[in-house]
């Protein structure tokens, strides 16, 4: 058997081993399609008769359809393409992504986003910190850094292809934005389903969750957007801090905005549960990952040991009852 | 020395003339890549990482209109009997980067990478003023860079490097035209031989690389260091490509398990 555990290294038992095993058999059972999976070279049989559009991932060998990608064979009416599984993110308008600033370059900010290039994020595209409707000037322009710099977190919106092909992105509203005090965790891209809801607020643990598309993930504490606009409130405080160059001013002030213990153990359980997901290679949703943080509650389980062999298992099994009630749901 | 015994018709290492050693193949054994994988051929084990398709690095090295494929062979300092320290560039090494680079880039459809703005553009370049440049896009132009090293080395090393980046790419997701894959033959004590080891490697008869594309039967790679007569050089030839048929029926095993287990485990 294959372990497929990138992220972790785990060692498992005899008995954990054999769990492990028999729970991912019964998801291989419960799955039924063998038949559209392809690999490279693999001929996909197709009905000539019919006239058939070839998609990505399919190139034409005298007459025949071949796939270019390992993955599975989607038919929408003439469409045939291939979806690949761990490849690169590709995107598309209106998904919401989070990535981080690489560059600032003039007029727009360069961001890393798991595609095969940068994406440009102009500042034209974004709400500025003053919330008003008006043309950038210069001075904007020069001030850049006060809104994003380098190696900051950011969640946008993927707003189109410029003619050249490069990606842009667009945040203007206030959900979109910095993200502070949180963790950015990296999964393969095609866990994350496109779904109406990316962003995410877990009441119980006081933790934003932004799943974005890209497969960049954000586990931070919980911001609230129905107040003043929190990239606002950042500025003027950093603008105060300029200002009162008093220390003892200053240090009220980073006290004041130090996340409470209980919300970072929070985040750290969150992430975890994240990690020990895309390591089983499950699909994350924010029902799974509340479900597993739940069950690594109730299971008195240690931030840390979330991400030990036991819990490995234990949350394979957990898939495997979830999915059987789900298809009981549904037949 | 007797490379082929001459009573039982056994190699030095116990196999047939025609026989390969045990392949084992492994995808996804570096977590950071975008696409990794081990290989084994016997003693040998090699392990390749993909990164890309991403922003070329070195602005100076972009292609016209497709992607660019780099690729970096390495031996690690303990993969041979002696502990040898070796100089990143040597031109062992760099002949190899080059020979896999070439058999990799056949089969990579690097003409889907780009834009297919690109050459528009460029033109636009041509015609407009110099400071018009300034205003222009920036074009993009994409990379795939291989990286292959050698933990074990035991003969055969090239031919294990592209099957390992064969697999790799697969799981990187990067489009290709076929499974590409690699073996090598020999000809000792008058007999071809498959897969050479090291002991029949440095024997210094002919040993002959082929990489072949396995639908299409088309070959990517063949070289030899050596003369051989024609025809003995036909049955040679035949006998490696035999064993890259086998390789290839392995790794589109390994592929389809792989592909089958992530889909399976992602559920609906």
């Amino acid at each position: 058997m294959t372990t497929m555990q990138r992220e972790l290294r785990l060692s498992l038992n005899q008995t954990q081993r054999v769990r492990l095993q028999s729970a991912l058999q019964q998801l291989e059972e419960m799955t039924s399609l063998a038949s559209a999976i392809t690999v490279v070279a693999d001929t996909i049989p197709v009905n000539h008769e019919d006239s058939i559009l070839k998609g990505h991932g399919t190139s034409d060998l005298n007459g025949e359809v071949v796939a270019t990608l390992c993955g599975v064979v989607e038919r929408v009416n003439k469409l045939v393409y291939v979806r690949a599984q761990r490849a690169r993110y590709k995107p598309e308008v209106g998904d919401i992504i989070v990535g981080r600033v690489i560059e600032v370059a003039p007029k727009r900010w360069r961001l890393e986003i798991n595609f095969s290039q940068d994406a440009v994020l102009m500042l034209s595209s974004m709400n500025l910190p003053d919330g008003l409707q008006r043309r950038r000037t210069a001075v904007d322009e020069l001030n850049m850094r006060s809104i994003f710099v380098e190696n900051d977190v950011i969640c946008a919106e993927v707003r189109g292809f410029q003619h050249d092909g490069s990606l842009h992105l667009q945040a203007r509203s206030q959900k979109y934005g910095k993200l502070e005090r949180g963790m950015l965790l990296t999964v393969p891209a095609y866990l994350v389903k496109r779904r109406k809801q990316h962003f995410h607020h877990l009441e119980n643990y006081g933790v934003d969750l932004i799943l974005g598309s890209n497969g960049f993930i954000w586990v931070g504490e919980h911001v609230d957007m129905n107040g003043e606009n929190h990239i606002l409130a950042d500025q003027v405080s950093r603008e105060d801090m300029a200002d009162k160059s008093c220390v003892g001013q200053v240090t009220q002030e980073v006290h004041e905005r130090i996340t409470p213990l209980e919300i970072r153990t929070h985040i750290c359980r969150v992430a975890n549960s994240v990690r020990v997901l895309s390591a089983l290679g499950f699909n994350l949703t924010v029902e799974v990952i509340v479900d597993t943080v739940e069950a690594s509650i109730s299971l008195n389980t240690d931030i840390k040991d979330i991400l030990a062999a036991e819990f490995y298992v234990q949350t394979a099994e957990r898939e495997v009852q979830r999915r059987v009630s789900l298809s009981r749901k549904k037949g | 020395m007797e490379y082929v015994d001459s009573l039982t018709g056994f190699r030095l290492d116990g196999r047939r003339p025609n026989d390969m050693r045990q392949i084992r193949g492994e995808i996804g054994v570096v977590a950071k890549a975008d696409g990794s994988a081990l290989f084994e051929m016997g003693n040998t084990k090699v392990i390749a990482a993909i990164y890309g398709p991403r922003e070329v690095q070195n602005k100076g090295q972009q292609a016209n209109n497709q992607a660019l494929v780099r690729c970096e062979y390495s031996m690690a300092n303990f993969s041979t009997g002696d502990r040898t320290r070796r100089p990143k560039g040597d031109r062992r090494s760099t002949e190899i980067s080059l020979v896999i680079r070439q058999t990799m880039e056949a089969c990579i459809l690097t003409h889907l990478m780009p834009h297919s703005q690109v050459i528009l553009i460029e033109f636009l370049v041509h015609i407009l003023l110099k400071f018009f440049m300034y205003f222009l896009p920036k074009i993009c132009f994409l990379q795939i860079d291989i990286f292959v090293q050698v933990l074990q080395a035991d003969g055969g090393t090239r031919s294990a490097c592209i099957n390992a980046a064969t697999l790799a790419l697969a799981d990187a997701g990067i489009p290709m035209r076929d499974i590409v894959t690699s073996c090598s033959a020999g000809y000792l004590s008058s007999t071809p031989l498959l897969d050479l080891n090291y002991i029949e490697d440095s024997a210094g008869g002919p040993d002959v690389t082929v990489g072949i594309l396995a639908k299409t039967d088309k070959v990517t790679l063949l070289q030899m260091d050596a003369k051989l007569p024609m025809d003995i050089f036909e049955n040679v030839m035949q006998l490696a490509i035999e064993g890259c048929k086998a390789i290839a029926h392995y790794i589109r095993g390994v592929l389809l398990e792989n592909t089958k287990q992530l889909e399976c485990r992602r559920g609906i």
